[in-house]
């Protein structure tokens, strides 16, 4: 079956099975940009911005991203990059396997505690949207670390 | 000592991290060719089990299916997965297939097809017919056991290890210092204990993935997530029978290792499939495939009998292990040997030490190489034992280690005995800041011996307990790395090395070292690693190898380049080449005159200088006299929930001493991930094995990493040290942080109930049933686990 939808604001028509994962679908599709870890949904690795909205794409069929508006973190290259800039000043990436759903997950945080009107960077609500996204090389620290400055320096 | 570095000792961003964190294909998944077959494995669902019959015929009937290979179509080989020097201490014990398999998921059957559905499909109409063998399960009870996992008769050791496979022993060892009975029965205080750690999984984020292609000349090209490219292509080529010459290993970026990786778990397969159709072949491995048939770490029971006097001197300790290797014996010996020889040099003025037991088979999933590799298992056992004795003569803990701790300018008898499945290297200590990494961690934590428990609320209870811990930096007189630089027009140089960044930022560093001795601005240095056609020989990433071993190497090669640009400007000017000096961008002549620059010389000696023309390039090799280790001491503040069991870690403070930082920030993101490691194997990483053999524990749902909500704060801090045979100074720092969190957490659960906790993980359930059971004033500590002795 085809699934018509837009990636990174693009319109794309993605061959796909009944059944099959989102994340698998976007990866034969060439987005290697949205990785696979687990395949459970524990992770956060797989994440994509589906309508706005951070989904684990490895436990959402294809089909429901019919029609819908697909994000990987390739469509917010210039937010990626700043927020990177961030990350890598700690060397918290390290493998950097798990950056790209980190990333767009916390993107979609910064938004949503901006709409909420959040004024000092609230870590522990922070740890607390973001446990989602798993990392077994960083210890978690360094992210928290670069995710404060970065906040500061944005919204301080 | 110079220190005034203007390269190193900086924290500068790893060289990849933007185009990671953007998510660019860097992985070997992400760059499979598209064309590729998919390849699977169908994966025995028996814990033991003869393989009598496999009929293939529905499944290649699928359309798409390219090939199936079972045993009898696979080159029957014995070798060992484990990614270790030559000759491997590991037994060769495995065939890439066999007609035994001995855990749930070892491989049967490899199937090649054109997408991933079709595979599956021919793996569910693969027809095989099993004789199910009574498991061997127990490992407690594996030696001489009626059951033998290893009965074939072609497996054997490469040399002596006490690899006894009739009696399911792959390795065994055994050593004394001093008279053990003699000081047992003169001390003041004998103390016996069992200490049991679990089989902790890696869960590297990146699963496990490779794949194989044919080249023009008819090579085969492996591109694979491996921490040693050079160590698998020398034992896939033995595995497969064909010559080291025609192959190619790749490592491209790795999503985390951890031990995890130092092994050969894919690559035969693509490299079968892809002879087998000479078309390009992939494999990427699922979470569960991970779990239930990659490796873990190894298990043990540690039994120690320590004998101190009541003045505070530690005598002795008769430390007996028992380790569990699972189905095959990868690192079984080395593991083991390190629990002892990375933790007992700790305590360097015992009288007598006796270290030794047996590594065993059974039918669960194999052990391997998994940071810390040992000592971690060690660690708990003898840190532990350091608290029980400190309670049982009223001693400050902490005054206890500083006692008897080893202290620099000291040695061990320990470092000549015990090596990694050999003799060890004599080593006087020239770097050793534990005492400072004590006093810092006790201020940090606020440590107070009078207090080291308190009520918060009625039934909350807080507590601190502290650990010290050693490591190494590489295997010395073992491990070897290189590196090789080359000057490009422009300017700058090409950083070739054989050591394989995991994802740890060593490219970084290694780049930080060249740029600091050649003068020149870290951008000047490329780095390509690692890649067994374009690199120079290095042993991988293990054994908190890569500052120390890759790291001289980098540093002897760049003091080379610096000798070898010199030599050639003088030639150019018709100098001696101690006439001319270069400060990272100009080349001085005698009285300062200025001869010529960087840029131009790289012109001139690739474009210009006819018969004066060459690349002007550098090797160089090191391989460690000695292995120095890193020190560190770490302090936990938790709070346990009496009427829950849950323990919560409030605050860790970690103080190491690994030297000269190279790069601040990525020494302490190392730090800081050990750590987590570490805790989530003290708190959190519970494996459960079904009553058939069956690893219960096989997703990410039912095994608990920790997450970023499951840890309060975590200090991190350097003591300044300086390893005079360190690359500027630097010790190794990528094993040292997962050591002292299942110790220290121990202690402070001990300090907050009166109760050791022997095994790990400490559970809420453990927790509150050992609350249950405790006695509201010991007297004694209690081991909730029945005490049978271990033989000697």
């Amino acid at each position: 079956m085809i699934l018509s939808c837009t990636v990174n604001k693009k319109p794309v028509r993605l061959e796909c099975e009944p059944g099959e994962a989102l994340a698998d679908v976007l990866r034969a599709a060439g987005y290697k940009e949205v990785k696979k870890a687990c395949g459970t949904g524990n992770c956060g690795l797989c994440t994509i911005l589906l309508d706005e909205v951070p989904v684990a794409s490895c436990s959402i069929f294809a089909a429901r991203a019919e029609g819908r508006a697909i994000t990987t973190i390739q469509g917010l290259k210039k937010e990626a990059e700043e927020l990177g800039a961030y990350i890598a000043a700690e060397g918290a990436e390290q493998c950097g396997y798990c950056s790209p759903g980190f990333v767009l997950t916390a993107l979609a945080m910064e938004r949503e505690f901006r709409a909420q009107g959040m004024g000092r960077f609230d870590e522990l609500a922070a740890r607390h949207y973001l446990a989602g996204n798993l990392c077994r090389c960083s210890g978690y620290q360094g992210h928290m670390r670069a995710l404060k400055k970065y906040w500061e320096a944005r919204n301080g | 000592m110079d220190k005034s570095y203007s390269v190193v000792h900086r924290s500068l961003a790893k060289i990849d991290a933007l185009g990671l964190i953007q998510g660019k294909p860097a992985y070997t998944d992400d760059l499979a060719p598209g064309d590729a077959l998919v390849v699977k494995l169908l994966r025995s669902p028996y814990a033991f089990a003869k393989i009598k019959s496999i009929d293939k015929s529905q499944a290649l009937a699928v359309g798409g299916v390219a090939c199936i290979l079972d045993w009898k179509d696979v080159p029957r080989i014995p070798y060992t997965r484990a990614g270790q020097g030559h000759p491997e201490p590991s037994p060769h014990d495995r065939f890439i297939l066999d007609n035994y398999v001995r855990y749930i998921g070892d491989e049967v059957a490899i199937v090649a097809a054109e997408d991933e559905a079709t595979a599956e499909k021919a793996i569910s109409l693969i027809k095989v017919e099993y004789e199910i063998l009574e498991p061997l399960l127990d490992f407690e009870k594996a030696i001489d056991n009626t059951v033998v996992v290893h009965p074939e008769s072609e497996i054997h050791d490469m040399f002596p290890i006490g690899f006894e496979p009739g009696r399911n022993i792959a390795a065994s060892y055994k050593m004394r210092i001093g008279d053990v009975e003699k000081e047992l029965n003169a001390s003041d205080v004998v103390l016996r204990r069992s200490f049991f750690t679990q089989a902790q999984a890696h869960v590297a984020m990146e699963p496990h993935a490779a794949f194989a292609s044919l080249d023009i000349h008819g090579r085969l090209v492996i591109v694979s997530s491996t921490q040693n490219p050079f160590h698998t292509r020398r034992l896939l080529a033995q595995s497969l029978g064909i010559p080291i010459r025609d192959l190619r290993v790749v490592k491209p970026r790795i999503g985390g290792g951890f031990g995890g990786k130092q092994h050969i778990h894919v690559e035969p397969f693509v490299a079968l499939v892809a002879l087998a159709t000479k078309r390009s072949a992939r494999i990427a491995l699922t979470r569960k495939e991970v779990f239930e048939s990659t490796f873990t770490r190894h298990r043990m029971r540690i039994d120690i009998e320590a004998g101190a006097n009541r003045n505070g001197v530690l005598n002795v300790m008769d430390v007996r292990v028992l380790s569990d290797t699972g189905a095959y014996g990868e690192h079984a010996l080395t593991v083991f040997m390190v629990a002892g020889s990375k933790t007992l040099p700790l305590y360097n003025k015992m009288k007598a030490v006796g270290y030794g037991g047996a590594v065993v088979y059974t039918n669960h999933l194999s052990a391997g190489a998994f940071r810390g590799y040992g000592a971690i298992q060690g660690n708990f056992a003898l840190e532990s034992m350091m608290d029980e004795i400190a309670h049982e003569i009223h001693m400050d803990p902490i005054e206890f280690r500083e006692r008897n701790m080893i202290r620099e300018g000291q040695t061990s008898e320990v470092f000549k005995i015990m090596g990694e499945g050999s003799e060890g290297v004599e080593m006087v200590i020239e770097s050793c800041k534990l005492d400072r990494c004590i006093a810092r961690g006790r201020e940090l934590i606020g440590w107070d011996p009078k207090r080291l428990s308190w009520e918060v609320s009625p039934g909350i209870v807080r507590a601190h307990g502290m650990a010290i811990a050693m490591q190494g930096s590489g295997i010395p007189l073992v491990d070897m790395g290189s590196a090789t630089l080359e000057l490009q027009d422009g300017g700058w140089f090409k950083l070739r090395v054989g050591a394989t960044d995991l994802g740890t930022g060593s490219d970084t560093i290694l780049a930080q070292i060249a740029a600091e001795a050649l003068g020149v601005g870290p951008e000047d240095i490329k780095v390509y690693a690692s890649d067994t056609d374009h690199s120079p020989f290095d042993v991988g990433a293990y054994a908190s190898s890569t500052t120390y071993v890759s790291g001289n190497a980098v540093l002897k090669t760049a003091l080379a380049m610096r000798k070898v640009l010199v030599e050639a400007v003088a030639e150019k000017y018709a100098l001696k080449p101690e006439c001319v000096e270069f400060d990272g961008k100009n080349f001085f002549g005698p009285e300062g005159a200025m001869l010529t620059n960087l840029v131009d010389l790289s012109f001139d000696t690739l474009y210009h200088d006819r018969a004066l023309m060459k690349t002007l390039s550098s090797t160089a090799s090191f391989t460690g006299g000695k292995a120095p280790p890193p020190y560190m001491a770490g302090f936990a503040e938790i709070e346990v929930d009496l009427g829950t069991g849950k323990v919560k870690l409030l605050r860790y403070a970690a103080v190491v001493d690994c030297g000269t930082t190279i790069n601040p920030n990525l020494a302490r993101i190392q730090v800081e991930g050990g750590l987590l490691q570490g805790i989530g194997m003290a708190l959190f990483e519970r494996v459960v094995f079904g009553d058939r053999g069956k690893l219960m524990t096989n997703s990410l749902s039912r095994y608990a990493i920790p997450s970023r909500e499951d840890v309060g704060e975590i200090i991190v801090e350097f003591a300044e040290s300086y390893e005079p045979s360190g690359p500027y100074g630097a010790k190794s720092v990528g094993e040292i942080g997962i050591d002292t969190p299942p110790a220290a957490i121990a202690n402070a659960i001990y300090n907050a109930i009166g109760v050791r906790l022997p095994q790990t993980p400490f559970t809420s359930d453990v927790v509150w049933k050992a609350i249950l059971e405790h006695d509201p004033r010991p007297t004694t500590p209690k081991n909730l686990r029945p005490q049978t002795q271990l033989p000697r």
